[in-house]
């Protein structure tokens, strides 16, 4: 008897070793095409390899496939000739055309749902999340790094002017005021500068100031939505903003991010910079020869609601339909590995991207992290300001890469002065709907 | 030399020195950007002079260099690079001087067509036809492999186009010559006609050979693999994302060392660029 | 079409020697575009999940649209200022370096540029006519020149056609010497003994006998100005202020690449293929007339 229970203890152990060799051999393989250059790549390619030891059922293949843009446009190549990957990182203009695209995405509450994964929507920031959801408040993306346009500004300056270098402006009031003050003292050559002129000074302005972006709460509430830009606020706003580019407190940063801003803050050029809460590192660093505060926005203290919550701007993680259900078992499983507090506070920490939920930003309050970094808690605190309403969860429209290009290009000819404000957000939002209309077409 | 006059080799010296510097200057501006600390590129003009970083830098690049970033390490993208680079070098030269040896020296039927379809691929950059292209490589299973990383960017037709021009211009008397002597078409092509395309090879290869070299977008679509990574994609990668500013420094210390091999090649082939070829056939 | 007043005679050669040429060109360019034809007349989601033929929908919206034809104009300017610019340095150059005998560092030097990745290429540029940190408005503001390509039109085409000029230089220069050096010697000095001046033994020598390499580069120029040059423009202005340089590849990139419209996109490449199909036939039906082979 003893004999047949080593040979049965043997056999097993055998077919134990096997079958966990098998396993070994067969991890599934979880492929995804991100656009993280530098060291955000290098951190990226950290943390998969954190998750492929700390398991041994899957294993994240993580490849760059280039700028935000190329990486899309090479995920939906892939998807055409059926080789695509299963997680693809896309910037958040491109957030209309993947959500249209319902064949092709598998939405991330689903996923979670179907997958069985440990799993609260609840836990994130709603000012994050609610972005990327639908109009019943359902996850569609996974949030990977967001950040939200914030007041950098020039301490040293600030001093020199005779102004208090401890107190940022509050309201666009104090901007104009603090702007005369810097020039009329010679302390520096222009006021305020600006990255972003479309995500900072018109999407962001109109939540931050709680007026609408458009119609069906921007967007997010279905593909007929419009454009409604051209309201009284933003109109005031980029005609203040043309009256100050003329008297040089303002410069214009160029189009799209606003290449020609940083220089005109690092060199102290302008005094103040609206720029994403991201860049706070490469604030710090090219900043050499002067200290740097940070501010919430500006707002109008004469528009009622204001300061509402300002939004975002940045990627989120999509997963594609047509892969083997394995598969999306792991992605469930990863994705929650990627929302958990320690690994969010790491790479919030790190990146300078905001925290998605809410437990990864306590854990960096306890860790004391935010008083070690001043500056880098502007941006949560401002978009948690208030709970976000219809018109500042965040917007979403077709065809918003053009769209964004129409906003610079009616703001150059604001500035030319071929055109008054208000012709140039009329422009805006019927250029820019017609172009909408076109995607709505396309994909109804 | 003709005559001598030296006003007019003074004024030469003149326009070289001047062209050398205009258009070497945002190559130099490279150079000294590879030599600066990283933070020294946007508060003031920007650095003209040397600074004393560049060994710093440059063994920064050597050593963990560009997988900082996740890349992988500098000796294999070379190697992708050069592989990369020479197939499309040397396979578009071969392709097209044999293609423009039919156009120019046959008269057969089709001749026109085959001449207009090759001709019309002057055209159209791969960026512009990207998904019809991605989706015939793929669909030929050639994605992840160095086949489709070249070939289809051999199918070009600016080569085959220099050397019609230049076949052209061969005197007529030089193959009337050969058939006189009982040389077949193979024979002249071989004794006569490739070495006295020596010059206009050697061009072509510099031109090819950097234009492989420098390729990125298309190696980036269809790899998913690192293992072909080229050196390019390597240096995009360190030029950052959207939120934060680069690191010229180790940027630009990567861009002259990608520089390298193509300036080796320009200059190697420089010693084929010797005057008389022509007239020491004749 | 040009070919050679004697011409071998074999039925097979010529059909096999351009076989490798012709099988790449089929698989790899005419079958893509013909993708391209039939895109441009679909309506069309990205993902390609939902498809509706429109006929030339996406054409009429094309011409319908001020920025289209906006782009038509800028392309005409900025393709022939970068051809004649590129061209003209070019051979500058080409023929002073052939003029003297000691030349390796200076031709080493003028290639050198073209070894620059193109997508770096165009950050030096961005770097250098920055209007706060570049070395080029700080040498205009000198001489009273306050140079900012973010707002005027001017500044930006001169910038862009500056900068995509550039490697162009490089490539020209290199050609123009390839075929400086292949005019027999012989033929110069022959009129240097009948008394021809340099100036005079250029013009009548020098220039008609460069003439199959001028034509060469001309046609290459042109497609180069079309085609290649988004990547630099996408560095430096892209295409702003108010698409006064944004040309018709640029535009093809940005709605195509970028903001993935495929109808429009392919509508564009197909009018674009037009263009450059009817460019070709005037280059070699008339151009082509006045070259000396």
């Amino acid at each position: 008897m003893t004999h047949l229970n080593t040979w049965l203890r043997a056999a097993a152990m055998t077919g134990a070793l096997a079958a966990s060799v098998g396993v070994a051999e067969a991890k599934t393989q979880i492929t995804w095409w991100h656009a993280m250059e530098g060291e955000l790549g290098g951190k990226l390619e950290e943390i998969v390899k954190k998750y492929n030891a700390s398991q041994d059922q899957y294993e994240v293949v993580p490849t760059y496939k280039g700028t935000y843009p190329e990486t899309m446009t090479a995920a939906i190549a892939a998807f055409r000739a059926g080789q695509q990957p299963d997680i693809v990182q896309v910037f958040e203009v491109g957030t209309g055309t993947m959500m249209a695209a319902k064949g092709a995405i598998y939405p991330v509450y689903q996923l979670m749902q179907d997958a069985g994964a440990n799993f609260d929507p609840k836990g994130f920031l709603s000012a994050v999340v609610g972005y990327y959801t639908d109009a019943d408040g359902n996850m569609l993306s996974m949030p990977f790094n967001s950040s939200t346009p914030i007041l950098y500004y020039n301490k040293d300056v600030f001093k020199k002017a005779g102004l208090d270098p401890e107190q940022p402006p509050k309201t666009w009031g104090d901007v104009e005021a603090f702007s005369k003050t810097i020039m009329d003292s010679g302390a520096a050559k222009c006021g305020f500068t600006t990255g972003w002129i479309s995500w900072v000074q018109l999407e962001n302005f109109s939540a931050w100031h709680n007026q609408p972006i458009g119609t069906e709460q921007n967007g997010i509430g279905g593909m007929d939505a419009r454009l409604t830009v051209n309201g009284p606020v933003q109109v005031k706003h980029w005609e203040n903003l043309k009256k100050w580019q003329e008297s040089g407190l303002f410069q214009y940063g160029g189009p799209v991010g606003g290449p020609d801003a940083p220089p005109k803050f690092y060199s102290q050029t302008c005094a103040m910079y609206m720029n994403s809460s991201a860049s706070r590192a490469s604030v710090m660093n090219n900043a050499k020869d002067f200290k740097v505060g940070f501010g919430m926005l500006p707002y109008y203290d004469d528009v009622e609601g204001a300061p509402q919550n300002s939004i975002i701007g940045g990627a989120t993680l999509w997963v594609l339909q047509g892969k083997p259900k394995d598969d999306y078992k792991g992605v469930a499983d990863f994705f929650a590995f990627l929302s958990s507090p320690e690994i969010q506070a790491e790479w919030h920490q790190f990146s300078g991207y905001l925290p998605i939920t809410r437990a990864a930003y306590e854990l960096g309050q306890t860790q004391g992290y935010y008083e070690k970094n001043p500056g880098s808690d502007v941006g949560i605190k401002q978009i948690t300001l208030h709970e976000p309403t219809e018109n500042s969860k965040g917007l979403r429209f077709g065809n918003y890469v053009q769209v964004r290009d129409v906003i610079d290009q009616e703001f150059q000819a604001l500035l030319s002065g071929q055109k008054t404000a208000q012709q140039a957000l009329d422009s805006v939002v019927s250029r820019g709907n017609a172009l909408i209309e076109q995607f709505q077409q396309a994909n109804e | 030399m003709v005559e001598n006059r030296p006003w007019l080799n003074a004024l030469s010296h003149l326009v070289l020195i001047t062209g050398v510097v205009v258009v070497a200057f945002p190559v130099y501006l490279a150079v000294i950007a590879s030599t600066r600390g990283p933070n020294d590129f946007y508060s003031g003009l920007v650095p003209l002079l040397p600074g004393p970083h560049a060994l710093e830098n440059y063994s920064a690049m050597f050593g963990a260099g560009l997988s900082t970033s996740g890349a992988p390490p500098l000796g294999l993208m070379m190697t992708n690079s050069l592989i990369m680079a020479l197939s499309i070098a040397l396979g578009k030269i071969a392709i097209s001087i044999l293609s423009a040896f039919a156009i120019v020296y046959f008269r057969f039927r089709f001749r026109l067509v085959a001449f207009w379809i090759i001709f019309i691929t002057l055209m159209l950059p791969v960026e512009v036809r990207i998904l019809p292209t991605f989706k015939v490589v793929a669909d030929l299973g050639m994605l992840n492999s160095y086949a489709g990383l070249s070939i289809p960017l051999i199918a070009s037709a600016t080569a085959t186009f220099l050397f019609r021009q230049f076949f052209l211009t061969v005197p007529d008397e030089l193959m009337e010559a050969a058939r006189v002597d009982g040389a077949g078409p193979m024979k002249f092509f071989r004794d006569i006609l490739l070495p006295l395309s020596r010059t206009n090879i050697a061009a072509l290869f510099v031109i090819l050979f950097i234009y492989g070299w420098n390729q990125y977008l298309w190696p980036l679509m269809i790899t998913t693999d690192t293992g072909y990574y080229t050196v390019v994609m390597g240096i995009k990668r360190l030029v950052a994302v959207a939120d934060a500013i680069p690191q010229w420094n180790y940027v630009m210390a990567a861009v002259v060392l990608a520089m390298l091999p193509p300036v080796v090649v320009v200059v190697a082939m420089q010693r084929l660029f010797v005057r008389g070829l022509v007239e020491t056939e004749k | 079409m040009q070919t050679k007043r004697t011409v071998f005679g074999n039925c097979v050669l010529p059909y096999l020697l351009l076989l490798p040429q012709l099988a790449v060109t089929m698989v790899f360019f005419i079958w893509p575009a013909g993708q391209a034809v039939w895109q441009s007349f679909l309506q069309q989601d990205p993902f390609g999940l939902r498809t509706s033929f429109v006929w030339f929908r996406n054409y009429e919206r094309l011409f319908h649209d001020p920025n289209y034809l906006n782009a038509l104009g800028v392309t005409v300017v900025f393709s022939i200022s970068v051809a004649v610019l590129s061209l003209g340095l070019g051979l500058i150059l080409a023929v002073a370096v052939d003029r003297l005998v000691k030349t390796r560092l200076y031709s080493a030097l003028i290639v050198w540029p073209y070894a620059v990745a193109p997508a770096v290429g165009g950050v030096l540029w961005w770097f250098m006519a920055n209007p706060t940190i570049g070395v080029v408005p700080y040498l205009l503001r000198l001489v009273g020149y306050d140079w900012n390509h973010a707002l005027s039109p001017t500044d930006a085409m001169i910038f862009v056609v500056v900068a995509s000029s550039w490697k162009q230089i490089s490539y020209n220069f290199l050609f123009f010497v390839a075929g400086l050096q292949a005019i027999p010697g012989s033929l110069r000095e022959a009129a240097a003994i009948d008394g021809a001046g340099p100036v005079k033994r250029f013009f009548t020598i020098t220039v008609p006998l460069l003439s199959p390499t001028s034509f060469f580069l001309l046609v290459v120029n042109t497609v180069y100005a079309l085609f290649d040059t988004f990547p630099v423009i996408d560095a430096t202005t892209k295409g702003n202020p108010q698409q006064s340089t944004t040309t018709l590849v640029y535009k093809v990139y940005q709605d195509g690449f970028i903001a993935l419209d495929l109808g429009s996109s392919a509508a564009q490449s197909v009018i674009l293929m037009l263009i450059v199909v009817l460019l070709t036939v005037v280059q070699f039906r008339w151009v082509e007339r006045r070259v000396q082979y």
